[in-house]
């Protein structure tokens, strides 16, 4: 009977490591890329050198990383069809972690786009949306459940066809030490809602393909991302894209930047948040 | 500890102030009955099928509240799942509150103001520091109030999440512009909710002074339990 094994020869320990050894160095369309400065995509002006992450997460998939402060994080959604659910950690005390009432209720602002903070319950900036050419995104469905998932599609399950973000991001945050009571509500990146006078939402969907968000880590990050449908989208099948990410060294932001003279709020985060690493000895 | 009459005495607040006591807004025995003082956490347990009414007392009052599956508090509420489930981001009669796993763990039944805010979250000592200056940081809090309340239960930060704020008015303009203002609650106004599984239920009684959460002048609430249509 003709079976996949019968491609490989694995009788012995000796062939079976021959055949393993084999596979190494194919490509797939998702994949990390090590180092980061081999991606197939560098990032335009954008020194290969500085480079720290590159990879493409498949759409059903996710992605997870601890990053230092000052690291430029871009996600780029190729399709125009990914949805990067986020979620983000002080990794020197990962019970701050990202609060999203306080992320858009502070800035008095609910849609999230270039100079928004994303913020943690604990006076802090964990990172900052520094571009954003898509302007298509959420603060206020998070992600999608298990619950969800087979209600909408049929199926949930991080090994079958339709995975559902809570179920990714349980994965991801189990790979640091986190459980199902450090999943707080995420936001989503490359598809918007926007709210009616009378609080309905209504689903605006894709900026299109190849657009980009950019966010500055202002403290050291576990960083959750699962790209999966928004909980929101009318569209009947699973549907999403790959996410492309990078990220380098960059610079964290001054807390005396002028840009800042228009958010008050915002600067006494970033006060906030020197402080804290000053008192610390970083 | 000031006693419960010094707290239901309109003198003891602002100029004014009007103090309505109401009653359950829903029928069946009496289980529970109490008073939460201005700017203390409260606490109970409402088992499958009871109805918690909050009363407003003092009117304007902002009730702070997160909901947790008694039996396993690792599933509680979701701001997210809620709104993404109803498809608004207010809360009203009807609304189903639910868990971080999509299932119903309270369902409001009746609500005497026009809407009740999900979006608006918890103040606390450092969040003030952001929002009205660094000058606030020895006022008290509802992230307190909760981390107060939760230790008692064995939780902590990792188990406070974005909440309910009963009769807050929190507003979301086209431009996305969004913010805490005048209240539409009134002494006496109340909301009720039917627990749809065990459910621990945590409250704040907002202690907050820098914005018309509270009308500037934090007043009791009155908790009432009740068993429901037989």
């Amino acid at each position: 009977m003709a079976t996949v094994a019968s491609a490989h020869d694995t009788e012995t320990v000796a062939l079976a490591r021959a055949d393993a050894r084999a596979q190494g160095g194919r490509v797939a369309d998702a994949m990390p890329y090590l180092p980061a400065s081999s991606t197939p995509y560098p990032p335009a002006g954008v020194d290969k050198g500085k480079l720290t992450w590159a990879e493409t997460v498949a759409g059903g998939n996710y992605t997870h990383q601890v990053v230092a402060r000052g690291t430029r994080i871009r996600l780029t959604d190729v399709t125009g069809e990914a949805c990067a659910h986020v979620l983000l950690y002080n990794v020197l005390e990962p019970w701050e972690r990202l609060n999203v009432a306080d992320t858009v209720k502070i800035p008095w602002q609910a849609y999230l786009t270039t100079g928004h903070p994303l913020l943690s319950g604990d006076g802090r900036v964990l990172a900052t949306i520094v571009a954003d050419d898509s302007g298509q995104h959420d603060a206020f469905c998070g992600t999608t459940t298990a619950a969800a998932g087979r209600a909408k599609y049929g199926d949930s399950a991080p090994q079958g066809p339709s995975p559902s973000g809570r179920e990714l991001f349980t994965l991801a945050a189990a790979k640091h030490g986190l459980t199902g009571r450090d999943l707080p509500p995420s936001v989503s990146f490359f598809k918007g809602v926007r709210v009616a006078q009378d609080g309905s939402l209504e689903f605006t969907g894709s900026a299109g393909p190849g657009k980009s968000v950019d966010l500055l880590a202002e403290l050291p990050l576990i960083v959750l991302i699962a790209n999966v449908p928004h909980p929101a989208d009318p569209r009947p099948a699973y549907t999403c894209g790959p996410l492309r990410l990078h990220a380098w060294r960059s610079v964290p932001t001054d807390p005396a930047d002028p840009r800042l003279d228009a958010s008050p709020e915002a600067r006494r985060a970033y006060l906030n948040t020197a402080g804290y690493l000053a008192a610390r000895g970083l | 500890m000031r006693s419960l009459e010094t707290i239901l005495d309109p003198a003891s607040y602002a100029d004014g102030t009007v103090l309505d006591l109401a009653g359950p807004l829903a029928g069946g025995a009496l289980i529970l009955d109490e008073i939460v003082p201005p700017r203390a956490p409260w606490s109970t347990v409402v088992e499958q099928g009871e109805i918690l009414t909050i009363v407003d007392v003092g009117g304007n009052q902002s009730a702070d509240c997160l909901l947790y599956n008694a039996r396993d508090t690792a599933e509680r509420y979701s701001v997210p799942d809620t709104i993404a489930w109803s498809g608004n981001i207010y809360v009203r009669t009807g609304t189903v509150l639910r868990s971080n796993e999509g299932n119903p763990l309270a369902t409001v039944v009746a609500n005497e103001t026009d809407r009740q805010d999900t979006i608006g979250g918890a103040c606390g000592k450092e969040s003030n520091t952001l929002r009205y200056g660094h000058h606030t940081m020895s006022e008290h809090g509802c992230r307190e109030n909760f981390l107060a309340e939760a230790a008692k239960y064995g939780m902590g930060a990792r188990d406070l999440v974005s909440n309910l704020n009963w009769f807050m008015n929190v507003p979301v303009e086209a431009d996305g512009t969004l913010g805490i203002v005048d209240g539409i609650s009134g002494p006496g106004k109340r909301v009720a909710f039917r627990a749809e599984m065990d459910i621990l239920v945590l409250v704040s009684n907002c202690p907050q002074m820098n914005n018309p959460c509270n009308d500037f002048n934090p007043t009791p609430l009155r908790m009432i339990v009740t068993a429901g249509p037989a």
